[in-house]
């Protein structure tokens, strides 16, 4: 028999006679025992003189980062990446807080207490701890109380501690062995099937509802609607269109009509309205970055950020450009030259004429004479050579 | 009618042993499921799938199906979210607040009491959900890294209650996992099955009853219980926020969180009482589940409804010392507007009804104690219908004024909470111990050291 021991148990009826025996057990000298019971029995544990369960010191430290974790998320989220005023409260609204973080320290802090007793202070899981599936560990499950003398302890040698437990008046002794062959479960066939069936069935369901079920009636994000939506054909209109023109001659409300609209070099061009004040300028500025820079370049150069993708524009700095008239590059702009979309849709008509003023400034300072240079006479506005 | 008070009757009657204890809880687990066992699965899950047409109806069509209108935008959806929520609120203070207060007859019920919390919140969660019309979408609810730099309002109680519902039902779990493990090593070492063993096995991760283990076991069900009180607590409380922050007479009152905590336990402990009735007959567990256990949680539920009485009350005094004409209108027209029906329909079977329990006879009387228990529920239910639908239905524009009545739909759906509720109960009932063996072991009579000189009572 090469059967290693694990221990010797002993086995009691009566709590009165567990407690004794664990008392007797400490005063024997014994360490390695455990003491085991279908329940928590009373006053165990001062007979065994354990030392209080430190598990607290996990529900508190995991409590406090779970209030401290919660907070700062909300603060950083609410204040820092994304400030928003919600019911008139302040950026980092803490009575509003309370409660979140509230909920998440209880969270955590369970769960580590839970998480943290199961594997630190039992580690488990533990299936093929040598006790499992003894008659020993049956009676104890059920209605029994018992003693376990372990074979690692220093003061162990077999006889002595057989004599030592019957003199406690067992029921009953057994000798606890180590299973002969050391077995891994986790690498039966049946159990590693198991995980990839899970694997398989697991991916395959995910891929399914992001990729296909999201796509289908009636997860489409409200895509099948029985209103007409733009470009759609209705069988209800005899031009077959679902989109409605309005009526010939319908003006949209704060439009004015451009008169010289398709023409491409037009004799007659409209005034400009607007100073060239500061804000028409910054104005301008902001529109021309925005709408015409993409392609004519931030200063006019015609440098096109476009790397070839759409034909260089000239540069609003020749003769040419310089000679428009205001009225003409606000023909262009609106109507649009050759290859130059129209931006008439997208820029309303005052920002317009403000790109037009912020094209003069950029052709002045890019043809600066200089008598520009010379201080700017503060009463008549002129330069002080003029 | 000498009843002795002076000393606390036994948790458990007619002097079991252990073994018996074990055998007369597990014995459900090993036999096979009979006839009326089929018959009761068939009913409720009859019940749930009349909840899933009705959901797929609703999914496919859109909420259009159900009675939501202008001005009553939360209408039933929200009235059975709290009725559920407020169910669950039995369980964990059954096995918390009472294991806090030393009340040793909770163990035959704490089980059974903590496993319905689980079901009624799960009952509980699909309600704001579907209410979204959008189910599949509630990840969003859950603040998530994006590159929108998009995040969930945190001031709002409307995430409180995200929160507070998914802790609490993580919670419980847990807390109700931790206390079937002892049992899960007890099932296992009993059962002669090869399946079920392994089963029982890998869910009790190897419990082996130490004493050393059982030290931290009962250290963690006290910093567990510790918690789960004043999380059940909170609860409910941010449930109530859900109303009581917003600026709608009628809902914006101080007085809601106790009131709705109360509301809770009242109708947490009716069904709680509605359904150990049956199952205590059930599965012969009369000695475990007695006779005392019922009393007591009738008492409980008469002081319960008498303080979601006095609520009531406290609400109208309130409208009218406030001299706020809005709120005066609105519980005016609480208890004398359209929705009279239903307001008395809450009244007289939330405070009328349970007032017979002041007397001994009707709280030890089993068929009297399921009428009230059954009415109980169903006032609860009313409740939360006149707090949410009488308070919006006259909003402050006369010319919005609108009834709300629900649709077959809504109706449908509610029936399919039910059956899921009662389908996993009675599931339940076949494949876990429906009482908590190690602890109702622990208070049997003879169970615990006689003279250690210990520091027990
Ligand atoms: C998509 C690129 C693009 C954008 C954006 C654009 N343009 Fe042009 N623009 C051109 C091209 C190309 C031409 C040359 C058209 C031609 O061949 O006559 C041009 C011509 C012009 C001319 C006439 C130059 C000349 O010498 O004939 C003016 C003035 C002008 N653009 C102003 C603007 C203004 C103001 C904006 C902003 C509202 C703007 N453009 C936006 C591409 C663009």
């Amino acid at each position: 028999m090469n059967k290693r021991l694990f221990g010797i148990a002993a086995l009691f009826k009566t709590p009165d006679e567990i407690i004794r025996a664990a008392k007797k057990t400490v005063e024997a000298g014994y360490q390695k025992y455990d003491v085991h019971s279908p329940y928590p029995v009373h006053g165990i544990d001062r007979a065994m003189k354990l030392k209080p369960s430190k598990l607290g010191f996990i529900t508190l430290v995991f409590g406090l980062t779970g209030s401290a974790l919660a907070l700062l998320l909300m603060y950083w989220t609410m204040s820092v990446d994304y400030p928003m005023i919600i019911g008139g409260k302040p950026f980092f609204a803490l009575p509003a807080f309370i409660p979140v973080t509230f909920e998440v320290t209880v969270l955590l802090a369970t769960l580590a207490t839970v998480i943290g007793m199961i594997t630190f202070f039992f580690r488990f899981p533990e299936n093929d701890h040598p006790l499992h599936d003894t008659e020993y560990m049956k009676k104890v499950s059920r209605d029994h109380f018992g003693v376990v003398i372990e074979a690692s302890d220093k003061h162990f040698d077999e006889s002595k501690v057989r004599e030592f437990l019957s003199s406690l008046h067992p029921i009953s002794l057994e000798e606890i062995y180590y299973s002969e062959k050391e077995t891994y479960p986790v690498l039966e066939p049946k159990f590693v099937t198991f995980l990839v069936v899970v694997a398989l069935v697991t991916s395959g369901v995910t891929y399914f509802s992001l990729n296909k079920l999201l796509y289908m009636q009636p997860f489409t994000w409200m895509m099948e609607q029985p209103k007409l939506n733009p470009q759609q054909p209705s069988t209800l209109f005899a031009d077959g269109f679902g989109m409605r023109t309005p009526v010939q001659g319908t003006v949209a409300r704060g439009f004015i009509p451009y008169p010289y609209m398709g023409q491409n070099n037009p004799t007659e061009v409209l005034q400009n309205p607007f100073l060239p004040t500061k804000e028409n300028l910054k104005l301008g500025e902001a529109k021309y970055l925005t709408f015409c820079s993409p392609c004519h370049g931030n200063f006019g150069d015609g440098d096109s950020r476009l790397r070839g993708q759409f034909p260089n524009p000239p540069s609003l700095h020749s003769s040419r450009a310089r000679e428009f008239s205001d009225g003409m590059i606000y023909h262009i702009i609106t109507n649009g030259q050759n290859i130059m979309p129209s931006y008439a849709s997208q820029i309303t008509r005052e920002e317009r004429w403000a790109i037009v003023n912020y094209i003069r400034v950029l052709q002045r300072a890019k043809n600066a004479k200089s008598s520009d240079l010379q201080v700017v006479n503060k009463e008549t506005g002129n330069n002080a050579s003029n | 009618m000498n009843i002795d008070y002076s000393q606390e009757a036994p948790a458990i009657a007619g002097r079991l042993s252990l073994a018996e204890i074990e055998e007369l809880v597990a014995r459900p687990l090993d036999t096979k499921p009979d006839r009326k066992y089929f018959i009761a699965l068939s009913i409720s899950g009859s019940l749930l799938l009349i909840g899933a047409v009705c959901l797929a109806f609703s999914f496919y069509y859109g909420i259009g199906l159900w009675g939501n209108n202008q001005p009553v935008g939360w209408a039933v959806p929200i009235v059975n979210f709290v009725f559920w929520v407020g169910i669950g609120h039995a369980g964990t203070l059954i096995s918390a607040i009472l294991f806090l207060l030393r009340q040793k007859w909770r163990t035959g019920i704490a089980r059974f009491a903590e496993a319905m919390t689980i079901f009624a919140v799960m009952c509980a969660g699909i309600f704001p959900v579907i209410h979204t019309g959008r189910p599949w979408l509630a990840g969003y609810l859950l603040p998530y890294p994006n590159q929108h730099s998009l995040w969930v309002n945190f001031t709002s109680p409307l995430l409180w209650d995200v929160f507070a519902v998914s802790t609490y039902f993580t919670v419980s779990l847990v807390f109700w996992y931790i206390g079937l493990i002892p049992d899960f090593a007890t099932l296992r070492d009993r059962t002669t099955s090869k399946i079920k063993k392994t089963i029982y096995s890998i869910f009790s991760l190897g419990w082996r009853h130490s004493s050393r283990h059982w030290q931290h076991y009962e250290k963690a069900y006290m910093l567990l219980a510790g918690f789960a009180t004043p999380l059940v607590l909170s609860v409910h409380t941010i449930v109530s926020f859900d109303f009581a922050v917003s600026i709608l007479p009628g809902w914006h009152t101080t007085i809601f969180p106790p009131y709705f905590v109360a509301g809770a336990i009242f109708s947490g402990f009716a069904m709680v009482v509605t359904v150990l009735v049956f199952v205590r007959k059930i599965f012969n567990l009369e000695n475990i589940i007695t006779m005392d256990h019922l009393e007591k949680m009738n008492k409980v539920i008469l002081a319960t409804g008498m303080m979601v009485g006095y609520a009531y009350g406290m609400e109208f005094f309130i409208a009218w010392y406030s001299g706020v004409q809005a709120e005066q209108f609105v519980f005016i027209n609480r208890a004398f507007g359209p929705y009279a029906w239903a307001y008395w329909i809450m009244v007289s079977c939330n405070v009328i009804f349970p007032q017979l329990f002041w007397f001994r006879k009707f709280r030890r009387s089993i068929p009297v104690m399921m009428v009230i228990v059954i009415l109980v529920n169903v006032g609860m239910w009313f409740e939360r219908f006149v707090i949410t639908v009488t308070s919006l239905h006259r909003d402050f524009l006369p010319s919005s004024w609108a009834y709300y009545t629900p649709t077959i739909f809504d109706m449908g759906i509610l029936l399919g909470s039910f059956g899921l509720f009662f389908t996993l109960v009675i599931l339940f009932t076949k494949s876990l111990p429906v009482v908590s063996i190690s602890e109702v072991k622990a208070v049997a009579e003879g169970a615990q050291p006689t003279h250690h000189g210990g520091h027990h009572e």
